[in-house]
C-alpha cells in the first residue's frame, strides 16, 4: 500500500455515489455494510485502483469505521492497492493452466511488455500479475483484464502479441 | 448419448434469453412448484431425488434444507454459492454463462421450498461478466413477473440480488461467504452453530452450490423419483464435470453419475483421450483438493475393476488406493508432466489462499510451499520427503474449515503414490531439472503387478 501522505485525495462523482445509492437498497437497513465489496468494485471501476482516501469515503458512506474498510480491501486480492496500468492484466498460474503453458504466457508478457510483475509499462497503458486460479481450466491458459474484467481463453504468445497491439490501437 | 438434465439447451441460439429459455420449457418449475405445491412438499421431492451437493461436500440437499430453523417473525435466506474457486473447476460460471435462466429458476422454486424472501447469488468478483449476465437476466426475469411482489398472483415475494465476491478462495467455504456477504473478511466462522439455525445477519440461511439449484428445477418438473432412477446407487442424477488437463477436448460435460471413468476420458462423446497422442499419467479427479491418482488407480480399483464416474466408486479404497468426486473438476496430466511441480503449484495456491485464522494451516501452508519448492529446483534432501508427510499430517483436521484438509491432501496423495519421483529430484538435482521423470511405471496394472505383463 502506497503511504496515505503520497496519495492524492479522491472525488466521488454524483453518478458513482448514486450507483452506491442503489447497491445499499439490497440489503436490510440496518446491514448496509454488506455493500462493502460491491462499493470497492465500483470504486476500482471508477479510479483503477483504492486508495486510502477513497476507502474512508466508502467508510464514511457506510457510517462503518475506516479500518473496517481496510481490512477487507488487504484481505480480498481483487483490490488494488497501489495504481495499475490502464489495462491490468491478470494471468491463471494455478495447475490446471500451467498444464497447458501459462508459465510461458507469464514469461511472455515480461518480456513483450518489458516490465516485472506487478509494475506499470511506462506509457501507464499496461501491468501484468500472475492469479490464482479463474476457474476457466478447460480453456486455459486465460488472462482477464479488468476493469471490466474481459476474458481471453486459449492463450498463444501470438494471441498475447496481438491483445497488446489491439489494445495499444484502442487508444 | 446420455442424458442431459442442465445443458440439454446448451447449444440453442437465444436460450441465455428468457424468451427462447421459456420456449424450450423454462420456468415451468417455478409454476408447477409455487402454484400446486407446499413448500414442504418441494423439500420432499429433493429428499426423495437424493440429490447430493454439487460444491464438493456432497452433504443431500433435501436433507440440508430440512435442518433450516423456522422461527416465528425471523428472516430466513438462500444464498447460492457462485464462488467456484476450486482449481481444475469451472462448471458453474458455464452454467452461468450460457443458461443464466436455470440458476433464477432453480433459485425461485428453491427460495418458495425454503420461506426465503430476499434470496443472493454469491458470485466471485473475477466473474464480472457473469454477473453483468445474471444481472440482466434477474431484470428480465422481473418483468416479466418471476420476481418481484406477489409472483404469479400467488402472494409469494422475492427479491434476488447478485453479490460480486472480491477474489479469495475461502469464500467457497459456506461461512466464509457469509461473513464475506456481510462485508468483513472472508474468515470461517467456528460451526455449530450451522448456517440453517445462524447464518446471514444471523438468521437461519441455506447455502448451496449453482449446480444444486439449478439441479431442483428437472427435480420439480419430473419429480423427486424420476431424478433419482438416473445414476448409481446414492449417486443419483446427473454431474457436470468440468475436465481440463492435457485431453484432446477439455471442456463442460453433463454425465449421468455412474460412467466409467475410462470411457470419461477415452471416449469421443466426452474428452476423446489424451492430448498430442500421449498417455495418461495421472488424474486430479475433483479439483485440487482431492488426492491425485496415478493412471492405472484412476481408471481401476486396486483389485482390478473399472472405477465409475460416481461418489462411492471415485472413493473406493478410501485415501490409501481411491479420491472423491468433489466438485466434478477432472484433471489430466500426460506423461511428461512433474507430479513434483504441480504438488508445488496446488501448495503455493493453498498457501495464497489461506485465511489465516488457524495456525496449523497458516503456518503449514506456506512450509510445505517452500519445501517443495526446493525440491523442485533441485535443493531437496531425503528428509525433506518425510518431513512433508509431518508436516501435511499436522495440519489435517486441525483447522476451523476444510481449507486444511484441502492444502494437506494433494500433497499427501502425491507422495503416497508418486514418493519415487519426488526421491529421483533429491537423487537427480541437475538431470531432474533438465528431463522429466516420464510415465514410469504409473499406468501399469496394479492388481498382481508381478504376475500381469505390461502390454507395453
Amino acid at each position: 500500500m502506497l503511504k496515505v501522505e503520497e496519495q492524492t485525495p479522491v472525488v466521488f462523482s454524483s453518478e458513482l455515489l448514486a450507483k452506491f445509492d442503489e447497491v445499499i437498497t439490497r440489503y436490510p437497513a440496518d446491514k448496509t455494510k454488506s455493500a462493502l465489496l460491491p462499493l470497492l468494485h465500483l470504486v476500482q471501476a471508477e479510479f483503477l485502483w483504492v486508495s486510502t482516501s477513497a476507502m474512508d469515503q466508502v467508510a464514511d458512506y457506510l457510517k462503518i469505521q475506516p479500518i473496517e474498510v481496510y481490512e477487507v480491501a488487504t484481505f480480498y486480492s481483487m483490490y488494488f492497492l497501489k495504481p495499475q496500468g490502464k489495462y491490468a492484466m491478470e494471468v491463471c498460474r494455478t495447475g490446471p493452466c500451467c498444464l497447458v503453458g501459462a508459465e510461458k504466457i507469464l514469461n511472455h508478457l515480461e518480456s513483450k511488455l518489458g516490465v516485472k510483475e506487478g509494475e506499470v509499462t511506462a506509457d501507464g497503458l499496461f501491468s501484468f500479475r500472475g492469479v490464482e486460479c479463474l476457474a476457466a481450466c478447460g480453456f486455459g491458459p486465460v488472462l482477464q483484464i479488468s476493469p471490466e474484467y474481459t476474458f481471453y481463453e486459449n492463450l498463444t504468445t501470438e494471441s498475447v502479441d496481438k491483445l497488446i497491439e489491439d489494445l495499444k490501437n484502442k487508444i | 448419448m446420455s442424458r442431459k438434465l442442465l445443458l440439454e439447451h446448451i447449444n440453442v441460439p437465444g436460450i441465455n434469453t428468457l424468451e427462447v429459455y421459456r420456449q424450450k420449457g423454462g420456468y415451468r418449475a417455478v409454476e408447477k412448484a409455487l402454484k400446486t405445491l407446499t413448500p414442504e412438499e418441494i423439500v420432499e421431492e429433493v429428499k426423495k431425488s437424493g440429490l447430493r451437493g454439487r460444491g464438493g461436500a456432497g452433504f443431500p440437499t433435501g436433507m440440508k434444507w430440512s435442518f433450516l430453523a423456522k422461527p416465528e417473525g425471523v428472516a430466513r435466506y438462500l444464498v447460492c454459492n457462485a464462488d467456484e474457486s476450486e482449481p481444475g473447476t469451472f462448471k458453474d460460471r458455464y452454467l452461468m454463462t450460457h443458461i443464466p435462466h436455470a440458476l433464477i429458476e432453480g433459485m425461485i422454486v428453491s427460495s418458495f421450498a425454503l420461506g426465503a424472501k430476499v434470496s443472493y447469488i454469491y458470485v466471485r468478483g473475477e466473474m464480472m461478466p457473469q454477473i453483468r449476465i445474471l444481472e440482466k437476466a434477474i431484470a428480465e426475469a422481473k418483468a416479466a413477473g418471476w420476481l418481484g411482489k406477489n409472483i404469479l398472483g400467488t402472494g409469494y415475494d422475492l427479491e434476488l440480488y447478485v453479490q460480486p465476491g472480491g477474489g479469495a478462495y475461502i469464500c467457497g467455504e459456506e461461512t466464509a461467504l457469509l461473513e464475506s456477504l456481510e462485508g468483513k473478511r472472508g474468515n470461517p466462522r467456528i460451526k455449530p452453530p450451522f448456517p440453517a439455525i445462524a447464518g446471514l445477519y444471523g438468521c437461519p440461511t441455506v447455502v448451496n452450490n449453482v449446480e444444486s439449484i439449478a439441479a431442483v428445477v428437472p427435480i420439480i418438473n419430473d419429480g423427486g423419483d424420476e431424478y433419482a432412477k438416473i445414476g448409481i446407487g446414492r449417486s443419483t442424477g446427473t454431474k457436470l464435470i468440468s475436465a481440463s488437463g492435457n485431453l484432446v477436448k477439455p471442456g463442460v460435460y453433463e454425465i449421468e453419475l455412474g460412467l466409467p471413468v475410462e470411457e470419461f476420458i477415452y471416449s469421443d462423446e466426452y474428452c476423446g483421450g489424451i492430448a498430442n497422442g500421449k498417455k495418461l499419467k495421472a488424474t486430479v479427479a475433483g479439483g485440487s483438493s482431492v488426492p491425485i491418482l496415478p493412471a492405472n488407480l484412476t481408471l481401476k480399483y486396486a483389485n482390478g475393476e473399472p472405477r465409475l464416474m460416481s461418489y462411492e466408486s471415485l472413493s473406493e479404497g478410501g485415501f490409501a488406493t481411491g479420491t472423491m468426486l468433489g466438485s466434478g473438476g477432472f484433471i489430466a496430466f500426460d506423461e511428461d508432466q512433474c507430479i513434483v511441480r504441480n504438488t508445488w503449484n496446488f501448495a503455493r495456491f493453498y498457501h495464497h489462499e489461506s485465511c489465516g485464522q488457524c495456525s496449523p494451516c497458516r503456518e503449514g501452508t506456506g512450509w510445505m510451499e517452500k519445501v517443495l519448492h526446493k525440491i523442485e529446483h533441485g535443493h531437496g534432501k531425503m528428509e525433506d520427503v518425510d518431513l512433508l508427510w509431518d508436516i501435511q499430517r499436522k495440519i489435517e483436521g486441525n483447522t476451523i474449515c476444510p481449507l486444511g484438509d484441502a492444502a494437506a491432501w494433494p500433497v499427501a496423495s502425491a507422495i503416497r503414490h508418486f514418493r519415487d519421483e519426488f526421491e529421483w529430484h533429491i537423487k537427480e538435482p541437475i538431470k531432474s531439472q533438465q528431463q522429466n521423470y516420464g510415465l514410469a511405471n504409473y499406468a501399469n496394472p496394479i492388481a498382481k503387478a508381478e504376475e500381469v505383463k505390461n502390454p507395453n
